[in-house]
């Protein structure tokens, strides 16, 4: 093989059409698959996914300038494929994960360590193409050397009411060294529980992959299912699922800021914002009939109506929430106490976002211009006006700054979309079985959430992978925290709020 | 800025009138229970929560029966950060094998007596993850159970109906 250069995804697509989901789909050979990886380490694009299907390994790319989407496929030769992660840290956690769930050996993977795989499973990840799954050996945390280090292990259960995960501090003092995740805790084998499954059983997984994104991960699998079937939704689910999709990040945003007020110890904000929370869950389910809105988007459509009354509370609880949201806003502007907890601290630079491809409020306080509802718009965003709430100081107060903004850009983009809804059918039938491929972007409240379906002609799936936007974001949490005390580890990861179920999958 | 603060000693209560303690639960309770082992839970339960498995849905619905709506601190329920200040553990999501441990060694940790509560449709029976080589079972297969609490996940309303049974006297 000749020696591999950076290779910008883009002169490869040229000449090229894109899907029906808007991916550009090509199969490479070795040398243009490393050169690939060298460019996303160049910033010549970012990678969105990395996924391994039946014999080959296929990578996700996204150019967001020139609104490019491309998915590149190398084939395995002898259950191995050359490391994307040797060039791109940003690879080295899917690339671990493959090994573990698919016995692949991505061939130059910098960190050899197991990362889903705990040692656990009496049978292997069904399809393990090597090795059975890995013995219960002791997990080997980096090590920090220096006079006076002291190691503070929390986790998995965790002091409060929130996901498994295990963090391993390393502190000279209060200020804190190195922190290591180790994540995995809550793998659940979603995409094996999916292979083989129908759409409809498969739709109610992936409603599940991260109860706090249920709306985002069902809309981002409709649309790669209804790609791979030539099916489209009809107009008034369009905007349904979007309303639903901001009802979403409102709910989240909302909740989120209070909880970093919480973290700095302001608890009446917290109050304030856990009651806008409830009212908005509560319109939520009295308008869809499920206060998180699960399984209310599926393949083909949408599951039930938006009745004229339920329109109707909406809009007044956009006027409820927008005047109870902006005092909390006011007091969180003028308290010098609960600014002198969140500015300046957990930065991270502009430069990491960009190398990880860190999106969400973790990508965009940091300067990241990325928000998929922009760069890889999907309907029924292209037709709606809004802007992208964007910073760079990159620490917690800009993090809570960027759901500030959103949620008063959503609440404007649910009005504008409750004005154009007009009456129609909320599904539209089912197309004939045949086999195909699909993949979707759809911005949660998180960030970019990814699904890619491969389906065989009987309509089942073949393949199923997501990628959680926490993939790349909990790899910023541990430079966040880098310097800082370890008393503000909770209000870092409050504004990052990287999900442990979408990682673990 | 300081109005907010103000209006927040003023205002009315948001609290809701307190729901009946669901008759599933009272009736579970009673069968694994037994009068002696409820006259000992008085009315002051401290509860720890353990994800050993969940999408976080049901953790988002455990934080709403916090919220001064809800408000389950003023049923004497209180959540604790330690299973050793811990009377009730209440645990969600399908027990994973990589959680099996952690949820294993939380239960040991907490002193007797002590009461499980297995929250969501996962925590009885691995919902949509059963049959799954990620998942060692519901949680009753892991360790002993008194109550279940369902739904996918269950609305707060619904949870302080079955923690409540917990707390109240058994007619």
């Amino acid at each position: 093989m000749k020696r591999p250069v950076p290779l910008a995804a883009a002169a490869l697509a040229t000449k090229h059409k894109a899907g029906p989901d808007g991916f550009i789909r090509l199969r490479i050979d070795e040398r243009d698959w490393i050169g690939l990886a060298m460019g996303c380490a160049q910033g010549l694009q970012d990678l969105l996914a990395l996924w391994v299907d039946d014999d080959a390994a296929h990578m996700g790319l996204g150019v967001p300038a020139l609104k490019l989407r491309i998915i590149v496929s190398v084939p395995l030769k002898r259950g191995s494929f050359p490391s994307v992660a040797k060039n791109h840290a940003a690879a080295i956690r899917l690339e671990r994960t493959l090994r573990d769930l698919h016995g692949i050996e991505p061939k130059g993977l910098p960190d050899q360590r197991n990362w889903i795989d705990h040692g656990k499973w009496p049978s292997p990840p069904p399809g393990l193409k090597k090795n059975a799954a890995r013995p219960d050996t002791a997990y080997a945390f980096l090590a920090a050397e220096g006079e006076g280090l002291h190691q503070i292990a929390v986790g998995p259960v965790h002091a409060g009411i929130i996901e498994p995960g295990h963090f391993r501090f390393t502190a000279n003092g209060e200020a804190v060294v190195r922190l290591e995740e180790r994540l995995g805790y809550v793998h659940k084998g979603i995409e094996a529980l999916c292979r083989g499954a129908d759409i409809a059983t498969a739709a109610r997984i992936a409603a599940r992959i991260s109860g706090d994104s249920t709306v985002a991960y069902s809309y981002a699998y409709a649309l790669a299912i209804e790609a791979a079937l030539k099916w489209r939704p009809p107009p008034r689910a369009v905007l349904l699922r979007a309303v639903m999709a901001e009802i979403e990040r409102l709910s989240h945003h909302v909740n989120d800021v209070g909880a970093i007020c919480n973290d700095a110890s302001v608890v009446v904000l917290h109050a304030h914002c856990t009651l806008l929370r409830e009212d908005i869950l509560q319109t939520a389910n009295q308008c869809f009939g499920h206060r998180m809105m699960m399984d209310c988007i599926v393949p083909g459509g949408v599951a039930g109506d938006l009745s004229a009354e339920g329109a109707d509370a909406i809009e007044a609880l956009l006027a409820r929430c927008a005047t109870g949201f902006e005092a909390v806003v006011r007091v969180y502007d003028e308290a010098p106490s609960l600014q002198d907890r969140t500015v300046s601290t957990g930065i991270v630079s502009a430069e990491l976002v960009q190398r990880f491809g860190a999106g969400g409020h973790v990508g965009r306080a940091s300067g990241r211009a990325f928000d998929t509802r922009f760069n890889f718009p999907y309907a029924p965003y292209q037709g709606l006006d809004f802007t992208m709430a964007l910073h760079s100081e990159g620490d917690v107060d800009a993090r809570v700054w960027i759901r500030i903004e959103e949620v008063r850009s959503s609440m404007a983009l649910i009005r504008q979309m409750l004005k154009l809804l007009v009456p129609g059918p909320l599904m539209s039938p089912s197309p004939k079985a045949r086999a195909g491929e699909g993949a979707a972007m759809v911005e949660s409240f998180r960030g970019d959430v990814f699904v890619a379906v491969r389906l065989d002609d009987r309509a089942r799936l073949a393949n199923f992978h997501g990628r959680d936007p926490s993939c790349f974001q909990w790899p910023l949490l541990e430079a966040a925290i880098e310097g800082n005390i370890v008393a503000d580890f909770p209000l870092c990861n409050k504004s990052f709020n990287c999900s442990y179920s979408g990682h673990d999958m | 800025m300081r109005s907010l603060l103000f209006r927040s000693l003023i205002d009315g209560s948001a609290v809701i009138a307190p729901p009946q303690p669901g008759s599933a639960a009272v009736a579970e309770l009673a069968r694994t229970l037994g009068k002696q082992a409820r006259a000992r839970l008085g009315r002051s339960l401290a509860i720890r929560e353990i994800d050993a498995g969940s999408c976080n849905g049901c953790e988002l619905e455990i934080h709403a029966i916090n919220n001064p709506v809800y408000d389950v601190e003023r049923f004497g329920l209180k959540f604790v950060a330690s299973p050793r200040h811990a009377d009730v553990l209440l645990v969600t999501g399908p027990v994973t094998w990589n959680m099996r441990q952690a949820l294993e060694r939380t239960h040991a940790a907490t002193p007797s007596p002590k009461w499980v509560v297995a929250l969501g449709d996962c925590a009885a029976n691995c919902g949509v993850f059963a049959g799954s080589y990620a998942c060692a079972g519901a949680v009753k297969d892991i360790i002993p159970v008194d109550l279940h609490i369902g739904g996918c996940p269950p609305p707060p309303i619904e949870i302080l109906k079955g923690l409540l049974a917990l707390v109240d006297e058994l007619k």
